[in-house]
């Protein structure tokens, strides 16, 4: 697995985009909390200053009135000498200062009436840069101006204090966020992905596999839990199905087997007695052939049942799947030939596949074979059959295509079925087994048997992983 | 031929000791695994006929112990219900062929008759005849009549099957098995169509056929112009 598909499919999670809206939903909110937060914060403090600077103002033109403008001054110059936010400024008729800790002040502010608080800029007592503040100026009776206010350096820092806060709250928002998602996601994909190879491998065939219940009750394990009842569901119908098929064919077999025998006894006997050539044998001979006929169909119906129950028990063995190819080919070249027709074989080098031979011998054989049967419409038509064998990526394909009518789209599945025949009068030989082995024996090799339409006719392909272990780790994913 | 026969089902073991004694043989019967080990080892036998499942010992072991003796007898190993791989864990114990259950009483006749037949040591023959048709394995030529007949590869195989088997009947399916090594039971007649090629090269152009096809069984190779006495007498015919 590539960093790129893992990137590509955790983007595509149902997890990503349930993390994006949770944080954009908690900015949103978080934003606005701080937003009425920090103007409330500015409301109350701008009371606070109007309060106190008007306290303030009252208690010194009361100061003023009782001890004139050198009580005033005393006091004045007491309180500026304090350290804190409030500032002072007294100043007479001319505007010259007499005391306070405003080192410079535009005069325009001085100049007006007794007004509002309002905002001005100074430079405070020893210089420095300019500082803002909120400032209210009292008119005293002698042309003496009295101005009060409050340094807002403080109300500033607070306020970039908010926005610091903001940010770092957004920072961490951020952060959570993607950690939740990263978690999220990775568990839910974790989990996902679990089932996914599960549930392959089930459809490959082992139908005793479960999904995986970790037990924390989660929607996860009861979706686990649901398709595992399903699953012993299943499994149970299947065995049922395939014990009553394979025990039928088996117990059929016996006496079948025993008939044909005493059959077979019969024709001898009257070829020692009579010499041979009479109607009787005729008719023995007949029924022996019956016999084989079905003998033949249970073998098959049991051979799919072992392989497809069996894939410990068959044991692989590397060998040229081209060299393979070209030698079915050459076994049926003649027989094609003989009925007018063309076989010919393409194969690539080194395709070396393990795999069990004798099982793709056979499943090549029976593709080979109902390329011959059933390509031919009409008897006396000559088939073009071709045999290929090729490397797909990982993959090993060994083709059988013919010019023949081929199969409906809807009939393709259908027909690796056992027992199905696209002739529906079944009159012609042949079981309805062949495909159904070739896609058992491709089962069991971790491939599968594709069938296309090779306009005109049909292309048969088997498909196998050309390395087994490799296979079946790209069938779990 | 001496045949000794280990099979537990009765019927079976009936059928096929009647069958091989009709053909002219001498047959034992064993019902078990431990008295077929006894019988094979006490008394020379040609072939040896054992069922893979036995009472009391276990076909395989059986082989297994004889080899182990020193006991090279050719055994035909059966089986009921084959798996996958029966064939070669058959053969891996020590057994000659392998037919699996059920068998046409003419393929076991064949094979048996083929194994009794078998010369202990192949390659000490190194040309077969039968009649006026030569096969040399060496200089890989074959004439008939003092005339050369030129030969696919695997006609050259064919014909060298049926040669070291001459006068005995060979299945389809021990050409399949020993000509191309497949071991499957073909539904169309491939085998008979690479079969007539051949006989179209050997026997066409002379004038007695050499290669016969024996009814419901499989061919022959044989000289009929000098044991023509003998066609009568095959059983399997």
């Amino acid at each position: 697995m590539t960093v790129l598909t893992t990137t590509a499919r955790v983007f595509r999670t149902t997890a990503i985009k349930l993390a994006l809206i949770y944080l954009a939903a908690l900015t949103l909110a978080s934003g606005a909390v701080l937003v009425y937060l920090s103007q409330n914060t500015a409301t109350v403090l701008r009371d606070q200053i109007v309060e106190t600077v008007d306290a303030e103002i009252s208690g010194l033109a009361d100061r003023y009135q009782v001890a004139g403008i050198r009580g005033l001054v005393a006091t004045v110059d007491a309180r500026s000498r304090r350290p804190g936010a409030s500032l002072y400024l007294v100043t007479d008729f001319a505007a010259n200062q007499l005391v306070g800790n405003i080192e410079e002040l535009d005069d325009r502010v001085l100049a007006g009436e007794s007004g509002e608080l309002q905002r001005v800029v100074y430079t405070p007592i020893g210089g420095g840069a300019q500082r803002a503040a909120l400032v209210r100026v009292f008119q005293l009776s002698g042309g003496f101006r009295l101005l009060v206010g409050r340094d807002l350096q403080e109300q500033q820092y607070f306020r970039s204090l908010l926005a610091e806060a903001m940010r770092f709250w957004l920072f961490v928002l951020a952060a959570l966020g993607l950690v939740t998602w990263v978690f999220v996601s990775r568990r839910v994909l974790k989990r996902i992905d679990a089932m996914t190879a599960t549930s392959r491998r089930i459809m490959s065939g082992d139908l005793a596999e479960r999904l995986p219940v970790e037990g924390s009750g989660d929607e996860f394990d009861r979706l686990a839990i649901g398709l595992n009842t399903m699953l012993t569901r299943i499994e149970s119908l299947m065995q049922g199905l395939k014990e009553v098929s394979d025990n039928i064919a088996h117990d059929l077999k016996t006496p079948l087997t025993r008939m044909r025998n005493r059959l077979e006894e019969a024709l001898r006997q009257d070829a020692a007695g009579a010499g041979g050539g009479g109607p009787a044998r005729m008719v023995l001979e007949q029924a022996i052939e019956d016999c084989d006929g079905l003998i033949r169909t249970f073998d098959a119906l049991l051979r799919i049942a072992r392989v497809e129950a069996g894939s410990s028990g068959a044991s692989f063995a590397e060998f040229d799947a081209g060299v393979l190819v070209q030698e079915v080919a050459e076994l049926y070249a003649p027989v094609v030939e003989d009925a007018g027709g063309v076989l010919e074989s393409v194969a690539g080098e080194g395709l070396v596949l393990s795999a069990n031979r004798e099982l793709i011998v056979q499943a090549l054989i029976n593709l080979v074979e109902n390329a011959l049967k059933y390509a031919r419409q009409d008897e006396g038509d000559a088939v073009r059959v071709e045999l290929r064998a090729l490397r797909e990526g990982l993959d090993i394909v060994l083709a059988v295509s013919d010019d023949g009518p081929g199969i409906a789209d809807a009939d393709k599945e259908r027909v690796q079925q056992r027992f199905v025949r696209l002739e529906e009068s079944r009159s012609a030989p042949g079981s309805g087994l062949g495909l159904s082995l070739v896609a058992a024996v491709a089962r069991l090799h971790g491939g599968r048997l594709e069938l296309a339409d090779g306009s005109p006719g049909l292309v048969a392909r088997l498909r196998l992983p050309a390395n087994r272990e490799a296979g079946e780790a790209a069938g779990r994913g | 031929m001496r045949i000794l026969i280990v099979e537990d089902d009765r019927e079976a073991a009936n059928y096929l000791v009647k069958a091989l004694r009709e053909a002219g043989h001498v047959v034992d019967h064993a019902a078990d695994g431990e008295t077929g080990h006894e019988l094979a080892s006490s008394a020379p036998f040609d072939v040896l006929v054992v069922d893979r499942m036995l009472p009391r010992r276990d076909g395989l072991s059986v082989i297994s112990a004889l080899r182990a003796e020193g006991n090279h007898t050719p055994v035909l190993v059966l089986s009921a219900l084959g798996q996958v791989d029966d064939r070669v864990t058959g053969l891996r114990a020590g057994g000659d062929d392998y037919l699996p259950k059920p068998y046409a009483f003419s393929e076991l006749l064949a094979r048996v008759e083929a194994l009794g037949r078998r010369p202990r040591q192949q390659d000490v023959e190194t040309r077969y005849s039968v009649g006026d048709l030569t096969l040399d394995r060496l200089s890989h030529t074959v004439t008939r009549a003092g005339q050369d007949i030129p030969l696919q590869p695997r006609e050259f195989r064919l014909l060298e099957y049926l040669m070291q088997n001459a006068g005995q009947v060979v299945t389809r399916t021990m050409l399949l098995e020993h000509v191309w090594e497949y071991h499957f039971d073909p539904q169309t007649n491939v085998i008979d169509v690479h079969v007539s090629r051949l006989r179209a090269k050997i026997d066409k152009d002379f004038d007695r056929p050499l290669l016969h096809t024996i009814r419901g069984a499989g061919y022959t190779i044989r000289d009929t112009g000098r044991d023509a006495g003998g066609d009568a007498g095959r059983p399997a015919s």
